[in-house]
């Protein structure tokens, strides 16, 4: 919602033909509408992505159907499926080629926690724990709806970025990070394990 | 396709030195298979390819077992004499079988279409890099499963033509899939652990505080 315009009179001068707005909404009314995902998938979740782009869900319907190949032409990237811990390197590299603005979405719950192979050896714990996330949808696979859900909220969650103040957009603060350093291969595991400054488990209480 | 006995005969036969076994399978499908030594392993499995009866061109599995060290008790029921009287007896028998890893081969025919044959070998203990006789220059289709064992069960392969990880990351230093294994510490975040996983979580808990009538909410709790 554009600041500063009495919603009263702006309805009362789009009734005489007159549409005021703001930079901050044109803005992002333009980005929201036309987020070209990056196209890549790495399970099962990606069927239903592929799914979701095709003619019955239709993802066109919400400026969402540019897929593309390059990173440095894509806005979005949807982690759809699992990723191991072979692949997570590949993934912040893919993010770290990304152009800002740019957002993710962790589709099923592979890409949220690690899903059914949480406690395996192999299979990463969800991928914030090394790039940060816009939105989570849960399921295995989630449905094409759900995918077209997750997109309808990042679309909420870009309208309502601001363009100037303390909270700005964080592809607009030059303090804010837009490259999340690379994991490498260790003895073990993934080193770090975690970005620390990215991944922040909500502390769990148990007695 | 004859009995695996009959195999068995015709193998020892066909290369002298040969130490076969058959190991039983007491599952319902009584799926039995046949053991070979390490040092004839090769010229078996060229026999088994080889001979036209078998034809075994066809190597469509190989796997890895890791066997901890364990024992078997068996009870058999021995006529024995009593008080002078002669009574049926269970007599129990322990046996220790020391830790190995096996690999077991299920072979079929293209050309006569039957199958499977199974074969395995074993390792003589569990320790890094226990080796077992490559079965690749005979079936090549067993190339990219040998390596697989290798990368999970730590078994080297002798006369493999390309032997490294293949799933894991080449710095990787452990073996996944033996039971030995322990994962990296990553527990921090379990929202519904149960069992293992519950122990491994623990340590990462923050206690409740004790406030009577108010909700427990620690600062920081709450996901953002």
């Amino acid at each position: 919602m554009s600041e500063g315009i009495d919603e009263v009179l702006r309805s009362k001068l789009q009734q005489q033909g007159v549409w005021v707005s703001s930079m901050q909404e044109l803005y992002n009314w333009g980005r929201k509408n036309s987020i070209w995902p990056l196209q890549f998938g790495l399970a099962c979740c990606a069927i239903e992505m592929i799914a979701t782009a095709a003619s019955r869900y239709d993802i066109a319907r919400f400026g969402g159907e540019v897929f593309r190949p390059s990173p440095r032409q894509a806005d979005l990237m949807i982690v759809a499926g699992t990723v191991t811990k072979k692949m997570a390197p590949q993934i912040v590299r893919l993010y770290n080629q990304m152009a800002d603005p740019k957002y993710v979405i962790a589709m099923g719950a592979c890409a949220i926690s690690g899903g059914p192979f949480k406690q395996g050896y192999n299979v990463l714990k969800g991928i914030d724990r090394y790039i940060p996330v816009d939105v989570y949808i849960p399921g295995c696979p989630p449905r094409p709806e759900a995918l077209l859900h997750a997109f309808m909220e990042l679309q909420r969650k870009i309208d309502e970025q601001k363009l100037s103040g303390a909270n700005k957009a964080a592809h607009l603060d030059s303090e804010q990070p837009s490259e999340f350093p690379v994991p490498a291969f260790g003895k073990h595991d993934l080193e770090p394990p975690a970005n620390p400054d990215v991944f922040h488990p909500p502390k769990l209480e148990r007695v | 396709m004859e009995s695996l006995e009959e195999i068995k005969a015709r193998i020892e036969a066909a290369v002298p030195g040969a130490k076969i076994d058959i190991v039983t399978n007491g599952g319902p499908s009584q799926q039995h298979s046949l053991r070979v030594d390490n040092e004839h392993a090769c010229d078996v499995a060229k026999w088994l390819r080889d001979d036209p009866a078998l034809r075994l061109d066809f190597c469509s599995n190989v796997t890895g077992v890791d066997w901890l060290d364990r024992t078997v008790k068996k009870t058999v029921k021995v006529k024995k004499v009593v008080d002078g009287e002669e009574k049926e007896v269970n007599e129990t028998t322990e046996e220790k079988i020391p830790g190995h890893i096996e690999a077991v081969y299920h072979l079929y025919s293209m050309t006569h279409k039957h199958g499977p044959v199974i074969i395995r070998i074993r390792t003589s203990d569990r320790v890094e890099n226990a080796c077992l006789p490559s079965l690749t220059p005979i079936w090549r289709s067993a190339e990219f499963q040998e390596r697989e064992i290798f990368d999970l069960y730590g078994v080297k392969f002798d006369g493999h033509p390309d032997l490294r990880r293949i799933l894991m990351w080449d710095e990787f230093e452990d073996y996944p899939m033996r039971k030995d294994y322990r994962e990296p510490d990553d527990y921090e975040y379990e929202p519904t652990p149960h069992d293992d996983v519950l122990e491994r979580a623990k340590p990462y808990y923050t206690p409740r505080p004790q406030i009577d009538g108010a909700e427990s909410i620690v600062e920081g709790s709450k996901p953002t």
